[in-house]
């Protein structure tokens, strides 16, 4: 009999049949203007320092437009103009009046909602998909589920009245730049404070275009000031003394500064910081919807997603058969021009977000890790990393550890459920987790016992207005989203 | 006979007030004392005088504590505080010597007791309440089943108020377990000598060792190590002193701990016992769950 090297394995082919023809966004439908100014008291205002920066589109290094950098005493404009809109106007505002204003911001997201996910993904790398299917829509239900609790918040703390804190400071990351100002703002609005924004520095230009709703929307000036900078702006805002609160979403090394630069006041402070989520998939999963989460869980927004499922546990009967399928995936993704709707990985938002992914892999090669990218070619020009996995990963290793905030999945086993919750919970981060079982009861074992704020069964990168968000130990304290998001902008009074 | 025997003085036996680690009541393994002492400066009795590692090794037992303490039924944990009522009436005629020897008057010193007795109560209802009233089934706009419930942030570590040594200390604890937490507390430094006693009664309540471990020492000594211990989520501080707030503040950002200050609360109020003292020490967990819907099925009343 002659001798056939029989593989019981079939191989996925991805050659000519893949290859979609282009369908690309159109830039025409978004306007952007050379030059953006700073956001306060409801005009737009040329900045003290009379600094600007430039912003690119990290998928071309095109510059898009130059965008004003505020200085302290800008920071201190902006503080002053949100204080007077508080004493003045809007802690006296009947709240359902306060609510409509929210519900019409809402409203006319919704009605630009085109023009804001194009600039999203030119400013941010994402792919246009993600920015019309998700980003844009859930910041303006964002604005829409808040607006709703502006006048009902003396149902929601039983056996207590509500008070706002005054003036909020907001610093917020690159990853979902839209959405995380609408997580800020709707629910401080809604409990009656007012705000100085801040967007990042490589994602300021949908804040700004939020700022020219805000003010179409006739928001009382001073209500919402949008103030953009890199970290010494950052800085400003949270050390002015007349701010009440800081909400910021961002490192937790950044965070920790944070908490102790404002040890010595009485300002409040959420933060929404790192993680390193586990996804754990048992024996029993069906393996084809587990992998799909997988891939939705990594290499979602390239990455760039603070609850990123980036360690994955998978049961050791089933380890072979889920990391052939998952290569077997990677190579499906479609890796470019974020612009295109057929798109699944856009750009890595900066060249120094890059050269952080690029420093781990290096990292995870050079400790013994066993590497495997995607075949896709990507561009030549602007910043891009192939999906990335890992496997033969330690528990110690640091891309097991660390955050990467990139498409770079580690891969390790386990036997048994208590092994699995214990590497799990084996970290200093617990913002989410994911665990993949058909057994309920087994479901409801793993998300008591792991230590995350957020857990997906089955699912995973899920989010809505309603969801409380937030995260355990080193990832941060409060909670954004849900009822449980407006403990963060009030004070509770007898 | 008899006459003789009630006229020969009987020497009293002293108690050896020791701190309380994982159930257990060692010395400090520092060897220190300091002599506690009234405000006449009557000698009451040698306290020990707590150091870091004995800070350390209540912290390793609370941890060890607390998968078992926060895992068990919340109704079993409402019986359990509702049993440290129960031996506190019990003993509530040395509480009240104690207090007495501190300096409170016999009058306050039985007030401050029975509110300790029923404080202990109302905090054992509230273990298998609060989170009802806390939880929240998110309607999200997604197929999903999706909801929020409360749960033990992890390791506290508490400086009990100073002044009201035995309400304050009541006060602190309460919530921390009934929500599930374990912890370490440093007992008020003048005033130990119920703190001590107090430990006796959580040791003989089924209370399971570890879940509170009591220290007596030096706040300004100890305090650095409650706010910068890597293993512990969350630190309590009840006075009124900006710059230990400050200092804990900072330390605590280490490992991003959750820092609760109780210097405007006053314990013998009402408004010294609520269900937020229990949220002080709880975090919120979010579940989503797919609800299928394969091929579109239609299936509906």
């Amino acid at each position: 009999m002659a001798k056939v090297a029989k593989k019981n394995t079939l191989k996925l082919k991805f050659d000519s049949a893949r290859n979609l023809a282009p369908a690309p966004e159109s830039k025409r439908a978004a306007k952007i203007d050379p030059q953006y100014d700073l956001f306060i008291n409801g005009k737009f205002e040329k900045p003290v320092s009379k600094k600007y920066f430039a912003t690119i589109n990290p998928a071309t290094e095109e510059k898009l437009s130059m965008i004003a950098e505020a200085n302290t005493a800008d920071v201190n404009k902006a503080v002053k103009s949100a204080r007077t809109a508080y004493d003045k106007t809007w802690k006296k505002m009947p709240p359902a009046e306060r609510a409509k204003y929210i519900y019409r911001i809402a409203r006319m997201i919704q009605e630009r909602a085109r023009e804001f996910a194009i600039i999203e993904t030119l400013d941010g790398g994402k792919p246009i998909r993600e920015s019309r299917d998700f980003d844009v829509p859930t910041a303006a239900n964002h604005f829409f589920y808040y607006a709703g609790w502006a006048d009902k918040l003396e149902y929601a703390f039983p056996n207590r009245k509500t008070e706002p804190l005054g003036v909020a400071g907001q610093i917020i990351p690159w990853n979902f730049p839209l959405l995380m100002a609408a997580w800020k703002i709707a629910p401080a609005l809604a409990c009656g404070n007012t705000v100085v924004l801040k967007p990042a520095e490589n994602t300021s230009l949908t804040a700004l275009k939020l700022a020219e709703i805000i003010q179409e929307a006739d928001l009382p000036p001073g209500v919402v000031n949008i103030i953009t900078g890199a970290g010494a702006t950052g800085a400003a805002i949270v050390n002015h003394a007349d701010i009440n609160k800081i909400a910021f979403t961002g490192s937790t090394e950044v965070g920790k500064i944070i908490q102790r630069a404002i040890a010595g006041t009485n300002k409040k402070a959420t933060l929404e910081l790192g993680g390193k989520a586990a996804n754990i998939i048992f024996d029993d999963a069906p393996l084809d919807q587990a992998v799909e989460g997988v891939i939705n869980g990594i290499f979602f927004n390239q990455g760039h997603v603070c609850c990123a499922g980036s360690r994955l546990y998978v049961q050791e009967s089933v380890f072979a058969a889920v990391v052939r399928k998952l290569k077997d995936r990677l190579e499906t993704l479609i890796v470019g021009d974020p612009m295109d709707k057929n798109t699944d990985i856009g750009a890595i938002n900066s060249k120094a977000q890059l050269d952080i992914i690029n420093k781990y892999i290096k990292i995870g090669q050079q400790e013994g890790a066993e590497m495997y990218q995607s075949s896709c070619a990507i561009p030549k020009k602007g910043f891009y990393c192939r999906p990335t996995i890992f496997t033969n990963v330690a528990q110690s290793n640091r891309i097991a550890q660390e955050e990467i905030f990139g498409p770079v999945l580690a891969i390790q086993s386990f036997r048994t459920d208590d092994e699995v919750i214990e590497k799990a919970n084996n970290s200093p981060y617990g913002l989410s987790a994911g665990v993949w079982t058909d057994k309920g009861s087994k479901i409801f074992n793993l998300t008591t016992k792991l230590r995350a704020g957020v857990i997906w069964a089955n699912t995973f990168n899920k989010f809505d207005p309603t969801s409380p968000f937030g995260g355990y130990k080193e990832s941060g304290y409060g909670r954004e989203g849900g009822l449980h998001g407006l403990s963060a902008y009030i004070n509770l009074i007898k | 006979m008899a006459k003789a025997l009630v006229e020969k003085k009987r020497l009293e036996v002293l108690k050896t007030y020791k701190i309380y680690i994982g159930g257990q009541f060692p010395r400090t393994e520092s060897g220190r004392y300091y002599m506690a002492t009234n405000s006449k400066g009557e000698y009451l009795a040698n306290v020990c005088l707590g150091s870091r590692k004995d800070f350390r090794d209540a912290v390793v037992a609370a941890r060890n504590a607390f998968g078992g303490w926060s895992g068990r039924a919340a109704f079993n944990r409402g019986q359990i505080l509702y049993r440290i009522a129960e031996m506190l009436e019990g003993r509530k005629a040395q509480f009240i010597d104690e207090l007495t020897r501190q300096d409170s008057n016999k009058v306050q010193a039985e007030k401050e007791v029975n509110l300790c007795i029923d404080r202990l109560i109302y905090y054992s209802g509230w273990c298998d309440k609060f989170q009802q009233l806390y939880s929240s089934v998110n309607p999200v706009a997604s197929s999903h089943f999706n909801f929020s419930v409360p749960e033990p942030t992890g390791v506290v570590a508490a400086i009990a108020p100073q002044n009201d040594s035995l309400l304050g200390l009541v006060s602190v604890i309460a919530p921390i377990i009934a929500g599930g937490n374990t912890g370490i507390v440093l007992a008020s430094a003048t005033k130990p000598l119920c703190a001590v006693t107090f430990a006796e009664v959580l040791n003989s309540s089924d209370l399971p060792g570890g879940v509170v471990n009591i220290l007596t020492g030096k706040v300004a000594e100890l305090v650095t190590f409650f706010a910068d211990h890597m293993d512990v989520n969350a630190t309590v501080f009840c006075e009124a002193d900006a710059a230990t707030q400050k200092m804990i503040k900072e330390k605590s950002a280490l490992n991003v701990k959750r820092v609760v200050l109780y210097d405007k609360v006053k314990w013998a109020d009402e408004t010294g016992q609520s269900p937020y003292f229990i949220m002080d020490f709880q975090e919120i967990k979010t579940t989503w769950h797919p609800i299928e819907n394969i091929g579109g099925a239609k299936a509906g009343y």
